[in-house]
């Protein structure tokens, strides 16, 4: 993370990592997740589920902070985030 | 069962048919009543709303006859028998909601002190025109039952029999007063609550998880819960199947809305209480319920003073399931059967139904606002001696 | 998982791979036996049922201590998926329902969660009522502005000048203004939320639960197959990036103030939080004033029923 100025607790606070799992058979593809991840990590892929639906796809799972938006904004519970670890998400 | 002593009045009392009905639904365990105030049925409410906040009970006046009907189907989900009193524009209003309390087996009793009608009617005279509406008020395919008491000490027992029928069967009960009856101040004797005999609905033995809110055995009667229980029911009022739920199609529509019909059907022989007096050699029966049963009786007096013996006289206690394989028979041995009703004949269709030309049937209709002259039930006797 | 070219003329041979089966965490919740539920792709319904649930969780009310009543219509179909004792009851009649539920034991948490048409139109009266008499009920009014399961018909807070199939032409109507409805009967929590915000949506229902009284959160929801294809606003996701960029958070504004017209800002917040005696603290404390021990309060004692 790029810091204008070095915040004062950075050594204390710790940003968590979270792996997301999707549910390609649940999702109807309406794309909340991708639009709202903070760290854009989601896009709908290619693939289809069997309902004909574009599931979204994780591109850099690394990048995820485990702010749980997906989770809440899915519609269909089709997403969630269980978190990795406490540590820094990736430091530049 | 016995009744829980702490809702009954025992002793000799001089009440009316509202006042006696509200105690017979306090004998019986009734707990929560919603209602609105409506002519000539208020008075149930009042005296409702002075007695259960010392017994336990809650009632509440909701904003309209559609609410306290919706209410008391809630309040019956949480295990309180409940109870809603109105008159004919009410029970109109009542009518989706009624399917509703039919759909969702919910045990509950609707009083109707029947007014003058249709629409707003003579809200302070007598009627029976809503026998029919009682039966087929809401719309779709079901079944209810009905009582009709003719006396202020039959307001009390039936109302408690009413709450009986409705706990074990899992339906709307309607108790079918009339304001005559209603109005009417008479001794009404009311026993000790050991001597009350009151049924509850059967609950589920299952544990969470396992029950299905819809699951029937042979009597076609499914076992209840309770909201609170654990069981995270789910019931609606959309065609269901036995988990409770909703499934659209025709196969799931002949299993959920036949067996609430053929759950009535098939105990007619416990559900319906009739009075028959002087059956044995009866040339002609009259067939009568609610007030005009006495003023029957009336007319049936002259008659033998008259000499003209031989009458039979067939009360109704139930008016709904109709008692019609008794019907049947007295149809085949009598020369007819004189209906005096306070309409302009509807249970008589019943009657003609079932009687199915083997023998005349007299109607005796009266449009309602005073009960009849027991001459014109007599011309109607005579008659069937022509 | 990589991304498969798909050659229009000879399209390969799919090769699903059999997937372990993952749980969600709020699968316990959930009847798991009706989902995936009847909702269409980017309806905001289902957002609202998980908002709900993790505010339930956040209260920590045990779940059989919960009872769920919808009415009729996209929204009342919500009874029908959440795994506590729910109630799909009829037109209008969810909030009577409710309220003969509570009364016949207090002590049970009762939701009402369904249709603005369903609570204010066919369901205005008792709304009303129950919010004067300030019954204990939690109220999840989702407001998708549109009868949406019959087909899309004008609903009492569709926008002037949108278009609905029984104002083909576009409403002339005046529509309500929910929380001022609310407010002005009486209810003591008021608060308004866009499935967008999701979060605090979290925290309102987690408030509204735990608030004595009746408390009523509505929530914005998009309709994409009726209210957003009619009216040509594009999807649910169209709907939502809107919400993004019109919703004003204004905690503790007049609910007068809070009109939505076709397409505006949408005022959303936290606006009435007071404190009143619920329905039946009323009702106990009146009688055992005037009757002292004469009277047992109503609900009170443990082990009711």
């Amino acid at each position: 993370m790029k810091y204008w100025r070095t915040p004062l607790d950075v050594d204390r606070v710790k940003i968590p990592n979270g792996e997301v799992h999707i549910l390609p058979e649940r999702c109807k593809g309406c794309g909340f997740c991708v639009e709202y991840c903070p760290k854009d990590i989601l896009v709908l892929s290619e693939e289809f589920n069997s309902k004909g639906y574009h599931p979204p796809l994780v591109t850099d799972g690394s990048l995820c902070v485990h702010c749980q938006l997906c989770e809440m904004l899915c519609p269909e519970f089709a997403i969630f985030c269980v978190l990795k670890e406490e540590g820094m998400a990736h430091a530049s | 069962m016995q009744a829980d002593p702490s809702g009954v009045l025992t002793g000799a009392h001089y009440l009316d048919g509202d006042k006696a009905c509200a105690e017979g639904a306090l004998a019986a365990g009734c707990r929560f009543v919603a209602g609105y105030p409506i002519t000539p049925s208020t008075e149930v409410a009042e005296r409702i709303a002075e007695r259960f906040p010392f017994v336990g009970g809650f009632f509440i006046q909701m904003e309209d006859e559609i609410a306290s009907m919706a209410a008391i189907l809630g309040a019956s989900w949480t295990g309180v028998k409940s109870m809603t009193v109105t008159s004919g524009p009410g029970f109109s209003l009542m009518m989706e909601n009624i399917g509703l309390g039919v759909m969702l087996e919910t045990p509950c009793v609707i009083v109707n002190v029947q007014r003058g009608g249709p629409s707003t009617g003579l809200p302070t005279l007598p009627g029976q025109a809503d026998i029919m509406q009682a039966r087929w008020g809401s719309h779709g395919d079901y079944e209810i039952i009905a009582v009709c008491p003719n006396s202020p000490q039959e307001c009390f027992d039936l109302t408690i029999k009413a709450f009986n029928l409705s706990e074990k069967y899992r339906v709307p009960v309607f108790v079918m007063m009339d304001e005559c009856v209603g109005h009417m101040t008479e001794k009404v004797v009311i026993p000790p609550a050991e001597q009350i005999a009151i049924e509850n609905r059967r609950y589920t033995d299952k544990k969470p998880g396992e029950y299905k809110p819809y699951e029937y055995g042979e009597d076609l009667i499914p076992a209840m819960a309770k909201a609170g229980d654990g069981h995270a029911f789910h019931v609606t009022g959309l065609t269901h199947d036995k988990q409770g739920y909703p499934v659209m199609d025709w196969v799931t529509q002949e299993e959920c809305v036949h067996r609430l019909i053929r759950k009535i059907e098939k105990h007619t022989e416990d559900i319906i209480i009739t009075e028959e007096e002087n059956m044995k050699d009866a040339e002609v029966v009259v067939v009568s319920y609610g007030i005009t049963s006495r003023v029957a009786l009336r007319a049936v007096q002259l008659a033998e003073e008259k000499k003209i013996n031989h009458i039979g006289r067939l009360r109704l206690q139930t008016i709904w399931p109709f008692p019609e394989q008794r019907i049947r028979d007295l149809a085949g041995k009598v020369k007819a059967i004189i209906v005096p009703e306070m309409n302009y004949g509807q249970l008589v269709l019943e009657v003609e139904r079932c009687a199915a030309g083997k023998c005349r049937v007299i109607s005796i209709p009266h449009g309602g606002g005073t009960v009849h002259q027991p001459e014109k039930i007599l011309q109607g006797i005579e008659e069937a001696y022509q | 998982m990589k991304v498969q070219e798909m050659d229009p003329v000879t399209k390969p041979k799919r090769q699903r791979k059999i997937e372990p089966y993952i749980e969600h965490p709020l699968e316990s919740w959930l009847r798991m036996d009706r989902i995936p539920h009847i909702w269409c792709s980017t309806c905001g319904i289902g957002t609202a049922v998980t908002c709900f649930i993790e505010a339930v969780k956040k209260t920590g009310i045990p779940r059989e201590d919960i009872s769920v009543v919808s009415g009729i219509g996209c929204s009342g179909r919500i009874a029908g998926y959440i795994k506590m004792d729910s109630f799909h009851t009829t037109h209008g009649r969810a909030i009577p329902f409710a309220v003969g539920v509570k009364l016949g034991n207090p002590k049970l948490k009762v939701v009402v969660f369904s249709g603005d048409g369903d609570l204010t139109a066919i369901g205005g009266n008792h709304f009303i009522h129950n919010a004067r008499r300030n019954m204990d009920i939690t109220v999840l009014c989702i407001n998708n502005f549109i009868y949406a399961m019959t087909g899309g018909q004008l609903a009492p807070t569709t926008p002037p000048t949108a278009v609905a199939t029984t104002a083909p032409y576009g409403n002339y109507e005046n529509p309500f203004n929910l929380p001022a409805l609310a407010a002005s009967c009486g209810a003591v929590y008021v608060a308004r939320w866009t499935a967008l915000h999701v979060r605090r949506l979290t925290t309102s229902i987690s408030e509204a639960l735990q608030k004595k009284g009746f408390s009523f959160v509505e929530i914005i929801c998009p309709c994409t197959t009726l209210y957003a294809r009619k009216n040509k606003l594009g999807t649910g996701l169209d709907l939502m990036r809107f919400y993004h960029d019109n919703a004003e958070i204004c905690n503790g504004a007049d609910p007068h103030d809070v009109d939505i017209a076709f397409q505006s800002k949408i005022k959303v917040g936290k606006f009435v939080d007071i404190d009143k005696p619920s329905y039946l603290d009323g009702y106990n404390s009146y009688m055992q004033k005037k009757f002292g021990d004469k009277f047992k309060p109503y609900g009170v004692e443990n082990g009711k029923k």
